[in-house]
C-alpha cells in the first residue's frame, strides 16, 4: 500500500527539498527525516522522504538502485 | 489600419467570415502555410493523384499543455495524421488543417503553432492544402482546439491487414514507449514537475515508406498512442484473433520515463507515445526491418518485442517478464490516475 | 539475478516437497499483490505453493460508509476535496468522486502538503483530504495536521480513514483462518513501524514473518526465505530489505503519529470490527478533524448483494471464485472494492490473469 521509490536530494533548504529520480526533480518534505542531508539517497513516498537509503545494502538486493548508479555514468543509456 | 493590426489577441470576429477573417489568413495562416493550393483560397482543394489506392483519416487535438518539451499541439497536428497515413502504407500527399480557436487567444501563440505546423509538414513533404477556422467564446474551446485531415497514396508494395498476420511473425517497435505521454503528465497543472522527459513527436512517413519499399514481409502497422503500446496490441490480438507473448526486457524504455512512471504509479506500456510504430513483420524479413530502422533517425532504438502466437481460448497479450514470470497485458482503461498506495 | 531466482525457488520446490501440502503465504500489502501480479511471479512458484492477498489494501479495506460520507460532502458547494488518485474510483452506494469530477470540486492531490495548500489557496472553501492509508502514509498526514495548526489554516480537515496493519493480521489469524502459514510483510509499512513490530506474531501466532521490498527478485527470495523456515519448522522474524527498513523504525514518523492519533476501534470490510485499529485525531487536534465539523458518523455500509470482496480479503477465497468476478464485476464497472482499487486483489486477477469469469 506503499508506492515509495528512491531518489537523490539536490536541493535543500530546512525541511524543503527537490529529489531527482534519474532526471525527473519533485518536491519533497524531509519533516519525517531530520537527518537527510544534501545529496542523500532518499526514500520518497507521497511528497515525504521516509527513510535513508543504505546505497551499499541496496545495490545486493535492487536493481533499480544498481539501475541509479548506472544511471549517473551514463544517463543516455536506454533500458530494454 | 484594421482591428487586427492593432489587436495581439483573438477576437470572435476572426471567424466571422468577413474582414477579420481575410486579415487571420493573410497576416498569418498563409505566410506560415503558403502554397500554390492553399493560396488560391478555393472551397476544396483540387488535387492531382494518380487513380490509385487512397488512404484518408482524421484527428483532432486537444492536448493540453498547447507547447511541451519536444513538440507542441501544432506538430502534433502534422504528424499525428501523417502517421495514420502512414502505417496504413502510403505516402501523405495533403492535409486538411482546422482551427477552433478562443476569444482572446493571442496572436504570438497562434503564429508559434503555425510555425510548428509549417516546420513539420515542409520535413515530411506534405502540404496543407485546405482549411477552416472558427472562433468561439472564451472557456469554449480550452484555447485552440485543432483538427487535420490527411489524404495519402497507398505505396504499390504495401499489403497490409489484419488477415495477413501469421503465427510466428515478429513484432517490431521503433524506439522507446513512454515518452509523449509522461512529458505532458509532467507538465499537467494538478501533476507539475521539473524534468528531463521530452515528447517523442515524430513524422513516421519516411521511415515507413523506406519500410515497406525495401521489405517483403510487412503484415501490419500501428502507431501505439492513446492507450500506448498495450492498448495498440489488444486492439490487433482482438482483430486478428491471434495471440501476442512480448518480453518485457526487450522493451526500450528511458530511465527518466520508467522512473517517472514509478513514482506515479502508472504503467508504461499504458503511455501514449507520438513517434512510434508497431510492425508486424514475418520473421524472415526481421532482421533487415531492423537494420533499416536502425539507420534511420527515428529507429534507431529499434527492437523485438515479441511474436504472435496461437490463441488457445481467447486472443491474449502476454507479456514474458524479466524474472521470466508471465502476466497478461490487458486493455488499458482509458485514464491514468497517480497513486500513492 | 537468474541464478538467485533459482535458488529461491529450490527452497520452495523443497519445502512443498518436505511438507507435502499446500502452503499459504499471505502478503498484506496491496503493492505485494500488484508487484506479484505485474511480475507473473505466481508463474514461476510451485503449484502447491499458493499466495493469498490479505487486506494490505487500504482502498479495499476502507468501509463503503466512509466512501459515502466523502462523496456526500463532495456534493456541498462550499466543500473542496482533495484525495489521493487511488480513491478516485471506488464506487460508493451510488457514485464515485470520478463522476463527481465534473463539478470541479474534487482534486487528486500527490501529497497532502498539496491539500493543506488548496486550503490556503482557496480560502473561502472547505478543504477535506480524504486521508487513508496505513502506517506509511499516515505520518504525512499528521505533519500537515501540525502544519495546520501553527499557521492557523482554519478551513483544513482531514477524514481520517489511516488503518494499522499489524491488528489486522491478529483479527486474521484470531478470528477464522488456519489457512495462512506465513506472512510476506510490508516493506514500506515497515520503514515506518520497524521489523519489531511483527515480532508478536511470529510469538504470540508461530508464524514466519518475513520483511521484503517491492521488487521481483526481492520477493522471490523472501518467500524463499519462508519455505526455507516452514521445512526447518522454525518461524523467525526477518528483514531482507535492510537497505531502508530498520528494527525500530523511522522514530520521528512515530513521534508524529502518536501526538497527531490515537488508535480507536474501527470497522474494516470484510473483517468487521478490529480493536485499536484505525487512526483518530486527538482532542487536541480535533478541530480539524472533518467527522466532527460535519458532525457525522462512520455507519458500516453494506456490501452489494453477491459481493464476496470480504472473503477475498482475508484469503479465504480467490477472485475467481466470486460469482461476480468477471460478470457484472469488472474493472470498467467495478461493484466492489477489491475490483476497483489498482491494488485489490480482484483488479490484479484481471488485469494480469489469465483466469476470466467462469
Amino acid at each position: 500500500m506503499c508506492l515509495a521509490i528512491p531518489a537523490r536530494i539536490i536541493e535543500l533548504d530546512g525541511d524543503r527539498a527537490v529529489v531527482d529520480a534519474m532526471g525527473n526533480r519533485w518536491k519533497a518534505k524531509t519533516t519525517l527525516l531530520p537527518e537527510a542531508k544534501l545529496g542523500d539517497l532518499v526514500l520518497i513516498h507521497a511528497g515525504f522522504a521516509i527513510s535513508l537509503v543504505d546505497e551499499e545494502e541496496a545495490k545486493k538486493t535492487w536493481q533499480l538502485i544498481a539501475e541509479i548508479n548506472e544511471f549517473q555514468d551514463t544517463p543516455d543509456k536506454i533500458s530494454g | 489600419m484594421t482591428e487586427a493590426k492593432k489587436n495581439d489577441r483573438i477576437l470572435l470576429a476572426h471567424g466571422g467570415g468577413g474582414q477579420l477573417t481575410d486579415e487571420l489568413i493573410r497576416r498569418h495562416i498563409l505566410p506560415s502555410l503558403d502554397n500554390e493550393t492553399l493560396s488560391e483560397l478555393g472551397d476544396s482543394a483540387n488535387l492531382n493523384v494518380a487513380s490509385k489506392s487512397l488512404c484518408f483519416t482524421t484527428d483532432s487535438y486537444v492536448v493540453k499543455p498547447l507547447f511541451f518539451n519536444g513538440g507542441d499541439i501544432g506538430k502534433l497536428a502534422v504528424c499525428g495524421t501523417v502517421n495514420d497515413l502512414a502505417v496504413a502504407g502510403s505516402r501523405p500527399v495533403a492535409l486538411a488543417l482546422s482551427l477552433i480557436i478562443e476569444d482572446g487567444f493571442e496572436f504570438k501563440l497562434l503564429d508559434k503553432i503555425l510555425a510548428g505546423i509549417s516546420e513539420a509538414a515542409r520535413q515530411n513533404n506534405v502540404n496543407i492544402v485546405t482549411g477552416d477556422t472558427k472562433t468561439v467564446e472564451a472557456g469554449a474551446a480550452d484555447r485552440i482546439f485543432i483538427n487535420t485531415a490527411g489524404i495519402g497514396v497507398k505505396l504499390d508494395c504495401a499489403d497490409l491487414g489484419y488477415d495477413k498476420i501469421s503465427v510466428g511473425d515478429k513484432i517490431i517497435i521503433n524506439g522507446t514507449i513512454g515518452d509523449h505521454g509522461m512529458t505532458i503528465i509532467s507538465q499537467r497543472e494538478d501533476i507539475k514537475f521539473q524534468s528531463n522527459l521530452q515528447s517523442d513527436c515524430a513524422a513516421l512517413a519516411g521511415l515507413t515508406c523506406e519500410l515497406l519499399e525495401n521489405t517483403t514481409g510487412i503484415k501490419f502497422m500501428r502507431d501505439p498512442t492513446r492507450g500506448g503500446l498495450a492498448a495498440s496490441l489488444n486492439e490487433i490480438s482482438r482483430s486478428s484473433g491471434l495471440s501476442f507473448e512480448i518480453h518485457e526486457a526487450d522493451i526500450p524504455i528511458k530511465p527518466v520515463v520508467q522512473a517517472a512512471a514509478d513514482m506515479l504509479g502508472f504503467d508504461v506500456l499504458t503511455i501514449a507515445n507520438e513517434g512510434k510504430f508497431i510492425a508486424i513483420v514475418s520473421p524472415e524479413s526481421a532482421d533487415d526491418c531492423l537494420r533499416i530502422c536502425k539507420n534511420h533517425p527515428l529507429g534507431k532504438e529499434a527492437k523485438v518485442i515479441g511474436e504472435v502466437c496461437q490463441s488457445c481460448d481467447v486472443p491474449l497479450v502476454e507479456m514474458k517478464t524479466q524474472i521470466g514470470g508471465k502476466r497478461i497485458v490487458q486493455m488499458p482503461y482509458g485514464r491514468e490516475l497517480p497513486r500513492i498506495c | 539475478m537468474l541464478d538467485r531466482i533459482q535458488k529461491a525457488q529450490n527452497l520452495c520446490n523443497t519445502a512443498c516437497k518436505q511438507l507435502a501440502r499446500q502452503i499459504n503465504i499471505m502478503e498484506v500489502c496491496g503493492t505485494h499483490t500488484v508487484s506479484i501480479f505485474r511480475n507473473g511471479i505466481r508463474s514461476t512458484l510451485p503449484k502447491e505453493l499458493k499466495l493469498l492477498s490479505g487486506p494490505g489494501c487500504p482502498v479495499c479495506v476502507t468501509d463503503q460508509g466512509y466512501i459515502d460520507i466523502v462523496l456526500q460532502l463532495a456534493d456541498r458547494e462550499d466543500c473542496l476535496i482533495a484525495t489521493y488518485g487511488d480513491m478516485i474510483r471506488v464506487p460508493g452506494k451510488n457514485s464515485s468522486l470520478e463522476r463527481k469530477q465534473a463539478k470541479a470540486n474534487v482534486k487528486v492531490v500527490l501529497s497532502s502538503e498539496d491539500a493543506l495548500q488548496l486550503a490556503k489557496d482557496n480560502p473561502e472553501k472547505t478543504v477535506v483530504f480524504v486521508a487513508v492509508g496505513f502506517e506509511t502514509t499516515a505520518p504525512a498526514t499528521a505533519v500537515v495536521v501540525k502544519e495546520a495548526a501553527e499557521q492557523a489554516v482554519d478551513n483544513f480537515f482531514i477524514l481520517s480513514g489511516h488503518k494499522l496493519v499489524t491488528p489486522a493480521m491478529r483479527a486474521l489469524l484470531s478470528a477464522k483462518n488456519d489457512k495462512i502459514d506465513a506472512f510476506l510483510c510490508p516493506g514500506h509499512v515497515s520503514v515506518i513501524i520497524g521489523y519489531g513490530a511483527f515480532a508478536e506474531i511470529v510469538e504470540d501466532f508461530g508464524r514466519p514473518c518475513v520483511v521484503v521490498g517491492f521488487e521481483p527478485l526481492q520477493i522471490i527470495e523472501g518467500l524463499g526465505e519462508i519455505c526455507r523456515q516452514l521445512a526447518a519448522g522454525e518461524p523467525e522474524l526477518k528483514s531482507m530489505y535492510d537497505a531502508v527498513v530498520t528494527r525500530e523504525g523511522n522514530i520521528a514518523a512515530q513521534k508524529i503519529i502518536a501526538e497527531c492519533f490515537e488508535a480507536v476501534d474501527g470497522h474494516w470490510r470484510g473483517l468487521g470490527k478490529i480493536e485499536k485499529s484505525t487512526l483518530k485525531l486527538k482532542e487536541k487536534y480535533s478541530r480539524f478533524d472533518a467527522f466532527t465539523r460535519f458532525k457525522i458518523s462512520e455507519t458500516p455500509g453494506e456490501d452489494k448483494t453477491g459481493c464476496r470482496c470480504g472473503e477475498v480479503l482475508c484469503g479465504l477465497i480467490e477472485p475467481t471464485e466470486c460469482g461476480l468476478f468477471g460478470n457484472n464485476c469488472t474493472p470498467q464497472e467495478p461493484i466492489g472494492p477489491c475490483m476497483v482499487s489498482s491494488e485489490g486483489a480482484c483488479a490484479a486477477w484481471f488485469k494480469y490473469g489469465r483466469e476470466r469469469a467462469h
